[in-house]
């Protein structure tokens, strides 16, 4: 026994346990993220449960099973609930998420499996997804037109519920377009105005006739808005006129109008093959649709296009300035303590807590470089801020500091492993160490550029303390980009996915409700990052190939 | 053909200087990586600087006034243009201090003629008393109106009277008042006075609002002091209506005037210096601290300490005025206070940075008076005729090297202690930023997470780098570094939302599977060793984290679900209240132990890489030469390759270190945030980067508690500076090293 452990196989067979748990770490991770996230958008059976309180009254809960966990029987006897003592030692507990938050105490509700007399799963339980209180479960009773019920059999009422809500939607489409677009634009031109105005104001030349052309100008867009006003009106009332009654859970009758429906499906009549359809069409609409109810609803759209833009704007910054770095650092660089220093400050920068950059970038960026652009550029809109507050240019140009070094050492090690005769060759020639470099070393070298950039993307993506200081927000009301001039809003607020995260599972008032779309988007966001390390993983071993064939 | 030649000599130079300017832009876009850290250096510097800022007190205006007044009390308005001066024949005077009328008297009014005493209340409230030889009072307040004519700010001064111009009796006897003190808020005020024939008498005034007319009526009770010393030095009523301060040569009597029926003597103090006789008393802002300075330069700070259950005066700490001080003067809003002394000198102290900040000699005669402005940003002496206003320059008084790093007993407090608090609702808060709490989280924080990724990240490493087949390694190397790669903030995430209620919920398995896995291990190593030989040559070498993975995955599923019956058997059921009931430890949800394994998890794949490179890059010829030599592999790699490695080794290590230092989202998520000083592993922490990402967004601008962020953001870029360039010279040597042999 001494002996074998003296050999050392023990202590292999325990640094090989290292790597093991190590990799079960990272693959478990993945498929937990995986898992919990995609499994959000599977419709769930409905269950309806007989349930029997205490005094023996029955109870009927509808909803979906969100979790379970066991219990020991002992903690529950001591928590006072009585009448356990011919069960096991320990007991099953399921958390059902109950919905109708506006007609319950809790809509996540833990009930013991002694409670539980029956379940069924009927099949004509219906999920509704609503603007407000998060999802209902109940039964179609009936519709409702202008207040009157329609006389429809139980399969016409589905039929029914689906055409109206897809006409509603299509009147509720048209009021933000009409919101967002014209009644937007003329919101803007107005404050444009009234900038303009404030603008010739102090600069001393503000005349009786200027005032009038003013107050027309605005006079002319608060007409149009006028009449749009009424288009607006008019698409509400027409989207008002039907209604559903719902039947729900304790048997009451619960009427919401149809505007006020987002979805609805019947999950327990659902075939496997509509549930696989049902589960991409939910997907989709993750992707591409607004949060509602304080983010813990709806979608993310705007969060992957304030990251997705956030982050190419920093790409842009930070390529030019990182590839020419490397350029310096391997080309032109003499041996010397200059040198030193540069690389000492480039492994600085990549090992500097990214919160300090954030600190840098709200101080130096935010209040002097913005702060000064307000004092020269817009003295008219101070003292509200335009360039002097947070916002996605000064978001970007943090994470490009941020991100230099990724570029640098990956275009650095593109550029050592250009074999020395093709310099050697090119400048033979008679070409002149420039035109080698722009004709020969960086084209050659652009595959590894391309690769530090999407290492550096992918570091910009996931990154959120620097960004809590300099310019991202729980709710942004605009993205950055719109059709009003100039289209790009680069002093904006945006929204990002890496906060989202943050926001919605630390700070909202519902975690347990927001929880799966956290996975969701935590998912989401993984499988961007880790997308885009695995493609710059490629194109740099492609790349190494390639050299490796030249070098022979 | 000549023209030919020049042309392409023309065309030559183009290139030459085409080449020129390449080159140095490059290098300039070279430098410019440098000029960025140093930019956030200089910053960073740039706005830590103005705390450490020595005070300075300059002459900025001064005018002679045509009388010379024996003066009660003085004061400016905020923006240091009108001062107003009390003086003993009972006049109220306003003067001007702006540029263009300088020195003019503006408005005068006599309030009371031949007063006998004065009193006036802490300087937010600024209002003050005049007592009269038959017992009578009246309450006057120097006020100031701003209004905006032509767009030009317009300051006017005015008298008001809260309880009009007519005299108010407070003793029924009507002997004159020869000591008197008042405190007087917007609904509640308080009077105390020391009659000729030496009574006290003490009124409370209470306003109540009339229902219909909104009118404000004040009601008066008058309540007879019980046991009065024979003599009455000083006398002061606290701002919150608690105590009543008496002063009797060196000796304080403390009345506890909180209940009106039952007004007693709280507690009897001798307050002087040693050797020394006390000269004047003065409360500091927020109503808890007392200032008592002594002929001997000494000036002392008093506050109520919890002792014992019972709320005691306690002596805290003394300053140097070095002169006999003859008057105090309190700030508005901080805790600063100024000293005027005998000699003519002029110190400004702050309680909580403990510091002497400024002394300087600003008169000849040691009669002065001086006020405050109300921002604290001017001095108004008063030197005979001569009245001067001081440009103060005293932004982070606050500030100090023993305020940020030492132990410092707060008001209220029971004694010295490391706090952070930057933040309340109320002005006279005194803020408590010590760094050591969170800069002690941060290390707690890194050191839990090292002590979880350390061992594995480095086993990990020796074994990929040495003992994996190449063709796996392949694979596994980039597996374990895309860990890099993911975003924190999921992992603070799941560290919050998943794992930290997993391990409160499973605390036994958890621990269980500390032995259980290394046990699994080395059992699984001792029975593959007693396997036929045959089966065991089948085996290619390096494949054990494969055997491993699925027993690894067994134990720990088996150990999970031991973790309920664990806790029956062991915890009587409940582990949490097993730990704090009786272990005496305190369990927080959201511990150390997540952060540890979350952040960990973080920093295992900076660790590994680099550690992997270093040990594989050990020359071959080394560990050929060991193994020729008869070692067994493991004596080779304990003996020649970890040793020759060793550097890189540390340098990973140093790297992981940096990393965790300065990591946010995972502590922000992962902890209460609270900055406790306590190495229990089932606590929490607040560390340096959290503290700056939930303070941060709300601080302002300029002030001290925005710069003491950025001295936390200098001191993280300092300590990962620090790591980070050991460990990068440490591994340029190494290189070197491995290249020469």
């Amino acid at each position: 026994m001494n002996k074998w452990f003296k050999s050392g196989t023990p202590w292999i067979w325990m640094t090989g346990g290292a790597v093991s748990i190590s990799l079960i770490m990272v693959v478990g991770l993945f498929l937990l993220i995986g898992w919990r996230g995609l499994s959000f958008f599977w419709p769930a059976t409905v269950y309806e449960f007989d349930m029997v309180d205490k005094q023996g009254n029955h109870m009927n809960v509808i909803g979906e099973i969100y979790d379970s966990e066991t219990v020991p029987k002992q903690q529950l006897i001591e928590a006072g609930i009585s009448g356990l003592e011919n069960k096991g030692d320990t007991l099953e507990r399921f958390l059902i998420k109950v919905g109708n938050r506006e007609y319950v105490d809790l809509d996540f509700q833990w009930i013991l499996e002694t409670t539980i007399k029956g379940k069924k799963i009927p099949d004509d339980i219906v999920v509704l997804e609503r603007t407000k209180n998060g999802n209902f479960y109940g039964y179609i009773k009936e519709i409702l037109e202008n207040g009157k019920t329609l006389t429809l059999s139980q399969d016409e009422l589905e039929i029914q519920f689906k055409t109206r809500l897809s006409m509603t939607q299509a009147l509720k489409d048209k009021e933000t377009d009409l919101l967002k677009g014209e009644i937007g634009r003329i919101n803007f031109d107005l404050e444009k105005i009234r900038l303009a105005k404030r603008k010739v104001n102090l600069d001393g030349e503000l005349s009786a006739q200027k005032i009038a052309q003013f107050a027309e100008q605005s006079q002319r867009l608060r007409d149009e808005y006028l009449v749009l006003e009424k288009q607006l009106f008019e698409y509400r009332t027409q989207a008002q006129r039907d209604s559903v009654v719902i039947t729900d859970m304790t048997g009451r009758d619960v009427t919401m109008p149809i505007a006020s429906v987002l979805d609805f499906y019947l999950p327990n009549k659902m075939t496997f093959i509509e549930k696989v359809l049902h589960w991409f069409h939910q997907t989709g609409k993750f992707v591409s649709d607004d949060p509602r109810e304080a983010n813990t609803e709806g979608g993310v759209f705007p969060a992957i296009f304030g990251t997705v833009f956030m982050v190419m704007l920093m790409a842009v910054i930070v390529t030019p300035f990182g590839v020419i770095a490397a350029i310096y650092l391997h080309e032109y660089a003499p041996k010397n303590t200059f040198t030193k220093f540069i690389r000492i400050a480039v492994i600085n920068l990549a090992g500097v807590p990214s919160i300090v950059y954030g600190v840098f970038g709200l101080g130096f960026f935010v209040y002097i470089v913005g702060g000064s652009i307000d004092q020269l550029l817009y003295p008219e809109a101070l003292p509200s801020p335009t360039f002097g507050s947070p916002g996605v240019l000064w978001s970007a140009l943090t994470l490009a500091i941020l991100t230099l070094p990724v570029v640098i050492v990956s275009t650095e090690e593109g550029l050592s492993r250009i074999p020395i005769s093709l310099r050697e060759g090119s400048l033979a020639l008679g070409a002149t160490k420039s035109e080698t470099l722009w004709r020969i070393i960086v084209p050659m070298a652009s595959p590894a550029i391309m690769t530090g950039l999407i290492l550096a993307v992918a570091r910009a993506a996931g990154e959120v303390a620097p960004l809590m200081l300099v310019g991202v927000v729980k709710m942004a009301p605009t993205l950055p980009v719109d059709g009003n001039f100039p289209y790009l809003h680069l002093e904006r607020k945006f929204m990002h996915l890496g906060f989202h995260i943050y926001d919605v599972g630390f700070q909202s008032p519902n975690v347990e409700a927001a929880r799966p779309l956290v996975y969701a988007t935590s998912f989401l966001l993984v499988t961007v990052i880790i997308g885009l390390n695995l493609t710059a993983i490629a194109i740099r071993n492609n790349l190494r190939e390639k050299y490796r064939a030249l070098e022979h | 053909m000549q023209s030919d030649v020049s042309n392409r000599l023309r065309a030559d130079q183009k290139r030459v200087i085409k080449d020129k300017l390449v080159k140095y832009g490059i290098t300039s876009g070279g430098a410019l990586v440098l000029v960025t850290l140093l930019l956030i250096f200089g910053y960073l510097l740039y706005v830590v600087l103005p705390i450490f800022a020595p005070v300075s007190l300059e002459v900025e205006k001064q005018f002679n006034q045509t009388t010379k007044q024996q003066i009660y009390a003085l004061g400016l308005d905020e923006q240091n243009d009108i001062s107003f001066q009390i003086d003993k024949q009972g006049t109220l005077s306003f003067y001007s201090l702006r540029e263009r009328d300088l020195g003019e008297l503006l408005l005068k009014k006599s309030i009371l003629n031949n007063p006998v005493a004065f009193a006036q209340t802490s300087p937010n409230h600024n209002t003050h008393l005049f007592s009269n030889d038959k017992g009578q009072v009246i309450i006057f307040k120097p006020e100031f109106e701003t209004s905006y004519p032509n767009d030009k700010r317009l300051i006017t001064p005015k008298i008001s009277f809260p309880f009009g111009e007519t005299l108010l009796d407070i003793d029924p006897q009507g002997q004159a008042i020869d000591t008197v003190s008042f405190e007087l808020s917007e609904e509640y005020g308080a009077i105390a006075a020391i009659t000729r024939d030496n009574r006290g008498l003490f009124m409370v005034l209470t306003a109540t609002e009339n229902m219909m007319t909104g009118d404000i009526v004040w009601e008066s009770e008058l309540i007879t002091l019980p046991s009065l010393p024979k003599k009455v030095s000083q006398m002061l009523v606290s701002p919150d209506f608690n105590n009543l301060f008496i002063r009797s040569d060196d000796s304080l009597l403390v009345y506890d005037i909180s209940e009106l029926d039952d007004i007693s003597i709280k507690s009897v103090l001798r307050i002087n210096s040693p050797n020394s006789h006390v000269t004047d008393m003065q409360l500091l802002t927020g109503a808890s601290s007392l200032m008592v300075s002594n002929q001997n330069g000494v000036i002392s700070q008093w506050f109520e300490v919890l002792k014992d259950n019972k709320r005691n005066f306690t002596f805290i700490r003394d300053f140097n005025a070095d002169n006999n001080v003859t008057d105090i003067v309190a700030e508005y809003f901080r805790k600063s206070f100024l000293t005027t002394d005998a000699e003519g000198y002029l110190s400004i102290f702050h309680t909580t940075g403990n510091t002497r900040l400024i002394t300087q000699k600003i008169s000849d005669n040691g009669n002065l008076s001086v006020a405050f402005s109300p921002r604290a940003n001017a001095l108004l002496v008063v030197d005979g005729k001569q009245v001067t206003l001081y440009k103060l320059d005293n932004e982070h008084p606050e500030i100090t090297w023993s305020s940020l790093w030492q132990k410092v007993w707060y008001e209220g407090y029971p004694e010295a202690n490391y706090l952070w608090q930057s933040t309340s609702a109320n002005d006279d808060f005194e803020a408590k930023m010590s760094l050591v709490p969170i800069s002690f989280g941060t290390i707690k924080a890194a050191f839990y997470a090292m002590l979880f990724a350390m061992p594995i990240a480095i086993a990990g490493a020796i074994y990929t780098a040495y003992f994996m087949s190449p063709s796996i390694r392949s694979y596994v190397k980039p597996t374990v570094e895309i860990m890099e790669a993911l975003p924190t903030v999921i992992l603070g995430f799941l560290a919050g939302l998943w794992l930290a209620p997993l391990i409160e919920n499973q605390l036994p398995g958890i621990i269980l599977l500390l032995i259980s896995l290394p046990l699994s291990i080395l059992i699984t190593a001792m029975l593959w060793t007693l396997l036929p030989k045959a089966i065991r040559q089948a085996v290619p070498e390096g494949l054990h984290p494969i055997i491993l993975l699925p027993v690894l995955i067994a134990v720990g599923y088996f150990s999970m679900s031991l973790s309920e019956p664990l806790e029956l058997w062991l915890f009587d059921g409940d582990t949490r209240m097993y730990l704090t009931n009786v272990l005496g430890i305190d369990f927080d949800q959201r511990n150390s132990l997540i952060v540890g394994i979350a952040m960990g998890f973080a920093v295992i794949p900076t660790i590994y890489s680099i550690a992997e490179d270093a040990i594989f890059s050990v020359p071959k010829s080394l560990t050929m030469g060991s193994l020729a030599l008869g070692a067994t592999p493991w004596q080779t790699l304990v003996k020649v390759v970890i040793l020759t490695a060793s550097p890189g080794i540390f340098s990973a290590v140093m790297m992981g270190t940096g990393r965790a230092v300065g990591e946010t989202m995972i502590v922000l998520m992962a902890t209460g945030n609270t900055p406790i000083m306590d190495w229990n592993i089932f606590e929490g922490m607040r560390s340096l980067s959290a503290n700056i990402a939930v303070e941060m967004p709300e601080s302002e601008v300029g002030s001290s508690h925005y710069r003491v962020l950025f001295l936390a953001a200098f001191v993280l870029f300092i300590f990962t500076f620090m790591f980070n360039t050991v460990a990068e010279l440490v591994r340029q040597r190494l290189r070197e090293k491995y290249s020469s042999l």
